[in-house]
């Protein structure tokens, strides 16, 4: 299965490069754009056919490492 | 004394460090490379600046699984004087021996400029020799420096004194402009709880000689070799076994 995770900063952390990019896009006249933030995104092939074990692996290895509890926020897609 | 200056693929102050502890102050030193495990009988541990494994995925997030951490993790919960500088400070927040994270500067650059920094504690092993208050002039040079942690991590490490280093202008007030990064609480340099382990983004060995346009950096070296004199380390009975300097 594949797993995909993506990683933001919390909602309550400042994102000073989500703001720079929407600064930018109001540049470019998309004014309807209210905000923006960046984040990361990983793909991960797992070896197992089962949803549940895949989301549960991909949690913890986001938990683990992709993603810092103290700055970032994570939710995960499998497939 | 003898300092251990961890050396990280893409640490590229461990020379400073070396040079610092070596031709200046007279002590020894050992590079130590991160796949190795013995910190080698040194009396403190020295995280340079640098970009540790390139900095990937988060800066400082590689470094916690070098091997050489597994020993510094112990040589610091035995109450061993621990320093992390700039990048070496990055990595003990990944690491966990220091609370916090760090964030883009808030206004995107990397700045490397001579910025001023209260000292804010003085009884950790890496500001024994400074007095309360006192203004340090110091050089930083890093993108990421920008201190975070949720509002009750920074009533905590106001409560228990962990913020050693602030930002401040030359006058030592804090002042949002003199704050070069975003940093929560002008924070430049915390403490662990047991004070022994301490974190800071700018850089003291490169400032140890007045041809480097400042010698302030030279008083949080000695503190260590002060404190390891002393033998006044955090940790009480499980401080670290010390040999006379």
């Amino acid at each position: 299965m594949r797993a995909r995770v993506f990683v933001t900063l919390k909602p309550s952390v400042f994102d000073p490069q989500g703001r720079t990019i929407a600064d930018a896009l109001h540049s470019l006249g998309y004014g309807t754009v209210e905000d923006v933030r960046q984040g990361k995104y990983f793909e991960l092939d797992l070896k197992t056919t089962e949803a549940a074990q895949a989301k549960a692996l991909a949690a913890e290895v986001a938990d683990k490492l992709l993603a810092n509890p103290v700055i970032e926020s994570y939710r995960i897609e499998v497939d | 004394m003898k300092f251990a200056v961890i050396v990280f693929p893409g640490s590229n102050c461990d020379h400073d460090a070396y040079h610092a502890i070596t031709a200046v102050l007279g002590h020894s030193a050992e590079l130590i490379w991160h796949k190795d495990t013995d910190l080698k009988g040194a009396h403190a541990v020295i995280l340079p600046g640098g970009f540790a494994h390139g900095d990937y995925l988060r800066t400082g997030a590689m470094a916690r699984f070098s091997p050489i951490m597994r020993s510094v993790a112990a040589f610091a919960d035995a109450g061993g004087p621990v320093l992390g500088i700039c990048n070496g400070f990055q990595v003990l927040l990944e690491a966990g021996l220091l609370p916090g994270a760090m964030l883009r500067n808030r206004d995107l650059k990397f700045h490397c400029e001579h910025v001023h920094v209260r000292v804010e504690q003085t009884d950790t092993p890496s500001t024994l020799a400074c007095h309360r208050g006192q203004v340090l002039r110091l050089p930083i040079a890093h993108g990421e420096g920008n201190y975070f942690a949720d509002a009750d991590v920074i009533a905590r490490l106001e409560t228990n004194r962990q913020i050693v280093f602030r930002y401040t202008d030359a006058a030592g007030n804090v002042d949002d402009a003199a704050n070069p990064n975003g940093s929560t609480a002008a924070i430049a340099g915390i403490c662990n709880e047991a004070r022994n382990v301490v974190g800071l983004m700018p850089h003291p060995e490169r400032a140890c000689e007045l041809i480097l346009g400042s010698c302030d950096g030279l008083l949080i070296l000695q503190s260590i070799v002060q404190a390891c004199r002393q033998g006044h380390l955090a940790g009480g009975s499980k401080g670290h076994a010390l040999q006379p300097a």
